[in-house]
């Protein structure tokens, strides 16, 4: 059937793909801190050796009636369902930033509760449908 | 189905075949940018921007299909040394290069007014980057090494080593935390995009498979009328 050159090819190619695949995956396991875009709060409640005067980015939920603004400064609570973060920030938010919306947000945590952002990124998810449906949803929900 | 791609089929295809293919482009594509721009609704958080959406996914999905393509045929080339293979891939690699340039530009021009910025350097955009330096080997290797046999095999050996990454780009975003969102299309679920945004992308979709279709069979037989004469000079 198959002559035994082409044997001896497939073989080498098989194991030098393998190879190639645990290398791969050997350097993204060990850069895994840096290929994660974002922790979650779970993940930095859960987290021993945190840093804070390193930048880091967190993402969750912007939690329901969370907001409150004053003067310069925006605040809110990122949650991920289980754990929560107060983030603070001043500037300007995103178009799409808004209660039970996704959020990323970079800069350094005071503590494990306490998030004082420097940038504030939406997140959108893969949901998309006209607003119509959204609104006829939203009254099934109620 | 295969069969389609021997070279002598590909050199027997006469201009019709081409010219049919162009008219069916050009009525899918009024088709399409019709529907998606104009008459699908705008998003319910997103608006109007949504619309970009039409065109990006299907060039990520061409950007990563033709790569997928380009590894598969050069396992089959280093393996069964089939002649066609390299020039099949070959023909494909301009095509697919110039899409994730398409993919990665619309993206950007979609985050800026979603999640606020242009670029982040998360999982899913920098393997996006990735894919489109493999292209650019893989097309500057052809240009660059002179003997043919040798540009065949490193260009083959950098298409399998590009393949590797197709799943990391595909799972990305699932694997780790991205800025960028998970598919809304999959085999396994429900796609989460509803009809009326869905039916314009399946049409895009189809515009840009015809368009890489044609760009394809026009490239591949001049590759193959290439390859020919080329031959034909070594052994005189």
């Amino acid at each position: 059937m198959l002559s035994k050159k082409v044997k001896s090819r497939i073989f080498f190619l098989v194991l030098s793909i393998i190879t190639a695949v645990l290398i791969i995956f050997s350097i993204l396991k060990a850069l895994e801190e840096n290929v994660v875009y974002f922790l979650s709060p779970t993940e930095i409640y859960n987290k021993t050796d945190i840093t804070l005067d390193k930048k880091i980015r967190v993402g969750g939920l912007v939690k329901m009636n969370s907001i409150t603004k004053s003067e310069k400064t925006i605040n809110f609570i990122i949650t991920d369902l289980k754990k929560e973060i107060i983030v603070s920030y001043e500037g300007l938010v995103p178009n799409l930033f808004s209660e039970g919306k996704g959020v990323v947000v970079e800069g350094k945590l005071r503590d494990k509760k306490y998030f004082v952002a420097d940038k504030i990124m939406a997140k959108h998810d893969e949901n998309y449908m006209p607003p119509e449906v959204n609104k006829a949803l939203e009254k099934s929900n109620n | 189905m295969f069969k389609n791609f021997f070279p002598y089929r590909i050199l027997s295809l006469n201009k019709s075949t081409i010219r049919n293919l162009v008219v069916l482009l050009i009525i899918v594509t009024f088709a399409g940018l019709i529907y998606s721009l104009l008459l699908s609704p705008p998003d319910y958080i997103q608006g109007d921007s949504v619309r970009i959406m039409y065109v990006h996914v299907p060039s990520s999905f061409i950007a990563l299909g033709c790569f997928g393509v380009i590894g598969i045929a050069s396992i089959c080339n280093l393996i069964f040394k089939i002649k066609f293979m390299p020039l099949l891939a070959k023909s494909l690699a301009p095509i697919g290069s110039i899409f994730t340039l398409i993919s990665i530009v619309t993206g950007a021009l979609w985050g800026k007014p979603t999640w606020g910025i242009w670029w982040a350097w998360d999982a899913r955009l920098t393997s996006m980057v990735i894919l489109f330096i493999f292209y650019i080997a893989y097309i500057l290797i052809w240009k660059f090494i002179e003997n043919y046999e040798k540009a065949n095999k490193i260009s083959s050996i950098i298409g399998i080593v590009g393949l590797l990454n197709i799943p990391v780009i595909k799972y990305s975003v699932i694997w780790w935390n991205t800025l960028h969102q998970p598919s809304s299309i999959t085999l396994t679920s429900a796609p989460t995009i509803h009809y009326t945004m869905l039916l314009p992308l399946l049409i895009m979709f189809f515009v840009m498979i015809i368009y890489s279709l044609i760009i394809f069979l026009m490239k591949y037989k001049t590759e193959i009328i290439k390859f020919k004469i080329v031959k034909k000079k070594n052994y005189k």
